[in-house]
């Protein structure tokens, strides 16, 4: 920045009067074909991040994120599993020397040794030399530690039936429905539908019976006369009880929606 | 007209050194993959970079419908999945941003490492790098926790846990992450939220200014 006496500034700003010209440095001078960041290698830049992009969104379109069931504090028979990247330390705390008593070596020392080395590697590796054949033990140890967490990362994912998993836990809304038992149709409904479509129409032998979309008249007629794998007369009772049933699922179904 | 638009903002707040600063620097031949296709290493950090706007673009929309709340948040989620239009590519967007971001992180640091460019007079960006990889954990864990699934409950039980058990300070560092010395609830999903949405993103934003300050003071290692 230009200083001194005889500065001329805008108004009674700091800002100087002077205007510098906004043109690009010359990179003709520097070693090799060096470059202008702006806009040449941004240009190439941009195009290997698009590539990069479309990479990352046809992952994202062919595997949705996953979601599984509500959390339920009391599913005792829940196994927990940390994202991939803390595999390896979960994998870690099973072995003998890194739980129970030794929890805290599994926990916090070797841990800690590995990252807290990472973190201080300039300083550990403070010899001149970059090339890594000149530096033996900080490439060793990092070798080392990353064939660690590669394997156990490895050994703990294989242990693990991903598919038997998500199909075990698979998101399900808790449900709405209310089942009026004072209705005049659940009688018949208890009577005759309950077994297969359950308890709050969520089915079970039979499909659910909320969301369907019929007419009082339509489920009438399924009553008696039965639909694909579903036999006739499940329904016995007088013509009124029956238009009492219908009129029972058409109010479940209205009160779900 | 730009030009003229340009020259009143330059003459009130001057804006050309500013702009001249961001805009010259050499990019050196042995970094540049359009002359050696084996310099396609030094992309790594740049994509990273990339990543993290994509997870800080697509966690702004998540906010949108996300509830922080025991007994939404779950419900906000399957929502967004199901009905909301393009929600699922913008949760998955997000979900496996953060599993890419830990891969290129790794590439990156792995690069530096290898080719030994954080040797003198570049230690404290090295430094500076580690920590953005620990704050990107910690990102990862606390956002593990807010769709409310099984999953997401029970490692972070594993997780508390955990902490509990760190000597000295365990019970008070479980009663800071979760609220409470015994119950993973409500008090533990707001508090997971303001971290995964709060402190953490304002420490990344800290160090990766730092991060890229201190690349164009230094410039980009000389080639092995």
């Amino acid at each position: 920045m230009h200083k001194g006496k005889g500065m001329k500034f805008v108004g009674d700003s700091r800002i100087s009067a002077e205007r510098k010209p906004n043109i690009p440095k010359d990179y003709s001078e520097y070693p090799g074909r060096t470059e202008a960041f702006w806009p040449n290698f941004l240009l190439k830049e941009w195009l290997a991040g698009a590539v990069f992009l479309v990479g990352f969104l046809c992952l994202t379109l062919a595997h949705p994120s996953p979601l599984e069931g509500m959390a339920d504090p009391t599913d005792a028979a829940y196994i927990p599993l940390p994202d991939w990247y803390f595999l390896f330390l979960y994998e870690l705390l099973k072995y003998q020397f890194a739980s129970g008593d030794f929890i805290l070596l599994g926990m916090l020392v070797l841990p800690g040794l590995a990252f807290g080395a990472l973190l201080l590697a300039p300083f550990l590796d403070n010899g001149p030399g970059r090339r890594p054949h000149q530096r033996p033990v900080a490439v060793g140890m990092m070798l080392l530690g990353l064939v660690s967490v590669v394997w156990l990362t490895y050994t703990s994912a294989a242990n693990v039936d991903w598919e038997s998993r998500a199909e075990a836990n698979k998101p399900i809304p808790a449900s709405e429905v209310t089942i009026d038992t004072e209705h005049p149709g659940y009688a018949s409904y208890e009577n005759s539908c309950l077994a297969c479509h359950g308890a709050e129409l969520e089915g079970g032998a039979g499909p659910t019976l909320v969301g369907i979309d019929l007419t009082a008249e339509e489920i009438a007629t399924i009553a008696v006369d039965g639909i694909g794998s579903m036999p006739a007369d499940q329904f016995q009772g007088t013509d009124e009880e029956l238009e009492q049933l219908a009129d029972f699922i058409i109010t479940v179904n209205e009160a779900a929606e | 007209m730009l030009q003229k638009i340009y020259d009143w903002i330059d003459d009130r707040i001057d804006i050309t050194p500013i702009w001249r600063d961001i805009a010259d620097h050499e990019v050196p031949e042995h970094v540049n993959p359009a002359h050696h296709f084996s310099a396609f290493v030094y992309c790594f950090g740049g994509l990273t970079f990339f990543v993290v706007v994509i997870q800080i673009l697509s966690g702004m929309f998540l906010t949108m419908y996300y509830v922080p709340d025991i007994e939404n948040a779950w419900k906000s989620v399957y929502y967004l999945q199901t009905e909301v239009a393009h929600g699922q590519i913008v949760r998955g967007m997000h979900h496996w941003g953060a599993s890419v971001v830990i891969v290129m992180l790794l590439l990156h640091t792995l690069r530096v490492f290898f080719q030994g460019a954080y040797k003198k007079p570049r230690e404290l960006n090295w430094v500076v790098g580690v920590l953005i990889f620990f704050v990107m954990l910690g990102l990862g864990f606390t956002g593990y926790l807010l769709p409310w699934d099984n999953k997401a409950y029970f490692a972070t039980q594993v997780g508390l846990e955990m902490a509990e058990q760190v000597p000295l300070i365990g019970t008070q560092l479980k009663i800071l992450l979760a609220g409470d010395a015994t119950i993973v609830g409500a008090q533990t999903l707001t508090r997971f939220f303001a971290i995964h949405v709060f402190f953490l993103p304002a420490a990344l934003f800290g160090l990766l200014a730092a991060h890229f300050i201190l690349i164009r003071r230094q410039g980009i290692s000389g080639p092995l």
